[in-house]
């Protein structure tokens, strides 16, 4: 058969034995996700083409997660919640997850999960680059904008190019100090930024698949940083436990035929690396924690799709128990259920909210927030020439708000050792 | 899809990513109200740090202060134009600004995709890099039937990758118009 992965995938999903890289294929969506940034001029798109007979192809396999501007008094970003609200309300939409509501879930991607809309196997699209993340459970998932996802909204289907796949493996179960986010961010730093363009990010090896699916999940949500299509790690009984807990879809396992063609295999060892930052302004400058330490931060951040999962919290936490923060320092859990466990998951018996709390630092509602820099009142906004150091996936100039101010992203261990200190600092001081 | 483009070039550097082309704060605009959608055009490229906006020299506005539209309707890129989000009010932003054609190195997947799929701007892939070879402000003329760009100022005349599997849609005005004319949607 002589087919990846992703090659498998994309041939079921578009009802051919066979796909190749290069191939333009239309596939059959499973889920079409979408936000309160691009949900609204989505559903324009889709009323303005296909008129007032505008169908939605299949309603329960449309989710619609607000998550973006959530916490914000800006009246265009608070209208745009109420186009979702509407527009569900008018089509029955029941995957909708409505603001202030008991089902308000917090950032898309990690919600997906959550929900049991991650099924192996399968192909899933959102309107927000960050899709990829969903490829953790051994499944095809990518961004796409507005044209392309009121398409699908209206027939289910979308074209693609079969991308080429690169491997990735990593030997070795992770030392304590390190974290996905190093993986991850080492891989950027060696093939920069637009080093998997139009191509499948295949992670592989001992360390990824001794990873929980969370910390899997901060790989493939990356992907996008290496400009590849999707993500994507092959599922194993993690992901099964993980899946059945969430929902009873019926799944298929697929995995890369050992002849299957790579543009290109490269291997880590565990042991060999160290604890890493992508400093501003680019996710790919990346250099050791120990090259940049001593760097004095005004601000620390712990949050998002990519480092606002409960793995991340735990990880925190542990640095931060019985230590004080020496810089303003946030805490913004990617969901509600995240939220919630911090009371319940406890270290030395005290609950991870203790443990933050007592540390100094302030714990936000769950939404993307200052992540991508949002409306003026978002908290934790990087403002004027802030120095931030943060476990999100872009440090762009002006992405965390400020044009002027300078971010640098690393693991939620090295973010917790720097907090505590001040400055950036390398987690093994602490572990 | 105009057959010949021609006005004055911006030129930019490599990985503009869609935070520079239209920062985060300005996506609650409405895309479809002719008013407010107008402050796309006015951010278009806002983001850019000063010293590599309008390359060789920097400091010049896409847009200038208090206008909605660009005096520069072609880009001159780098690599990796418009990587990070999957934000389709990037190349949005680019059509109401007055951008009609950008000429890069390479693109990222989704701002590519979108960019074709609705139609906003047409995406050309140089041959070789010209973001060193031409100027901000230089005339250039694009002729979208023989894939050449020609510099007017310096009397150069360059290659483009010729647009290949996109041109239909381009030509169709869109994805949507596309499928009509194969009978894909009715």
């Amino acid at each position: 058969m002589r087919m990846t992965i992703t090659e498998k995938i994309l041939a079921k999903s578009a009802g051919k034995t066979f796909v190749e890289p290069g191939q333009n294929i239309w596939l059959n969506v499973d889920v079409l996700m979408t936000h309160d940034v691009c949900g609204p001029p989505t559903i324009e798109i889709w009323k303005r083409e296909f008129g007032a007979a505008a169908k939605i192809w299949d309603k329960n396999k449309l989710v619609i997660f607000p998550d973006h501007y959530i916490f914000t008094k800006n009246q265009q970003a608070n209208r745009n919640v109420s186009l979702l609200r509407e527009f569900a309300n008018e089509y029955g939409i029941e995957n909708y997850y409505d603001v202030g509501t008991d089902r308000y879930k917090g950032v898309c991607h990690l919600a997906l999960a959550e929900e049991g809309y991650n099924v192996p196997g399968t192909v899933l699209f959102g309107t927000d680059s960050h899709t990829c993340t969903s490829g953790a459970f051994g499944m095809f998932s990518t961004g796409v904008g507005n044209t392309d996802a009121a398409f699908i909204l209206g027939t289910g289907k979308i074209w693609e190019k079969v991308p080429e796949s690169m491997k990735f493996i990593f030997d070795g179960e992770l030392p304590p100090y390190l974290m996905a986010k190093d993986l991850i961010l080492r891989i950027l730093g060696d093939i920069t930024t637009d080093g998997a363009t139009y191509r499948a990010m295949e992670f592989d090896g001992k360390g990824v698949f001794s990873l929980s699916m969370t910390e899997r999940m901060t790989l493939t949500n990356m992907a996008i940083e290496a400009g590849g299509m999707n993500g994507i790690i092959a599922a194993d009984s993690v992901t099964e436990a993980y899946v059945k807990e969430r929902t009873d879809k019926p799944y298929e396992i697929f995995h890369s035929d050992a002849d299957a063609k790579y543009h290109s295999i490269r291997k880590y060892k565990t042991s060999e690396l160290e604890p890493v930052v992508a400093k501003p302004h680019s996710p790919d400058n990346v250099a050791t924690v120990r090259s940049v330490a001593g760097i004095k931060l005004t601000k620390c951040y712990i949050g998002s799709c990519t480092g606002g999962k409960l793995s991340d919290f735990q990880a925190a936490a542990k640095i931060l128990l019985g230590n004080q923060v020496n810089t303003s320092t946030f805490i913004v859990p990617a969901s509600t259920e995240v939220k919630r466990a911090l009371e319940e998951e406890t270290i030395s018996g005290i609950s991870l909210k203790d443990i933050f709390e007592k540390a100094g630092c302030l714990i936000a509602e769950s939404s993307c927030a200052a992540c991508l820099g949002g409306p003026m009142d978002t908290v934790g906004r990087a403002k004027d020439n802030e120095v931030v150091i943060s476990t999100t996936n872009r440090n762009f100039p002006g992405r965390m708000g400020s044009k002027k101010s300078e971010v640098y992203l690393a693991s939620p261990l090295t973010v917790a050792a720097s907090a505590v200190k001040g400055v950036i600092t390398d987690p093994r001081e602490f572990l | 899809m105009e057959k010949i483009v021609s006005g004055k070039t911006f030129v930019l550097g490599n990985n503009i990513d869609t935070d520079q082309i239209i920062p985060a704060e300005h996506l609650v605009y409405s895309l479809s109200d002719p008013e407010e959608s107008k402050m796309y055009g006015k951010y278009a490229l806002s983001s850019v740090p000063s010293e590599k906006s309008g390359l060789p020299n920097g400091g010049i506005k896409y847009v200038a202060s208090e206008k909605y539209e660009t005096e520069f309707p072609i880009i001159i890129g780098g690599a990796n134009f418009g990587c990070g989000s999957s934000r389709e009010h990037a190349p949005f932003a680019l059509q109401k600004a007055g951008t009609k054609v950008i000429v890069a190195e390479s693109y990222a997947r989704i701002f590519f995709r979108n960019a074709v799929d609705g139609g906003f701007v047409v995406p050309y892939e140089s041959v070789e890099k010209l973001n060193n070879k031409i100027k901000t402000g230089d005339e250039v003329k694009i002729d979208l039937k023989k894939n050449v760009l020609i510099n007017l100022t310096t009397n150069e005349e360059y290659k483009l990758k010729p647009l290949g599997d996109i041109l239909p849609i381009l030509e169709a005005g869109n994805l949507f118009e596309f499928a009509r004319q194969t009978s894909m949607i009715v």
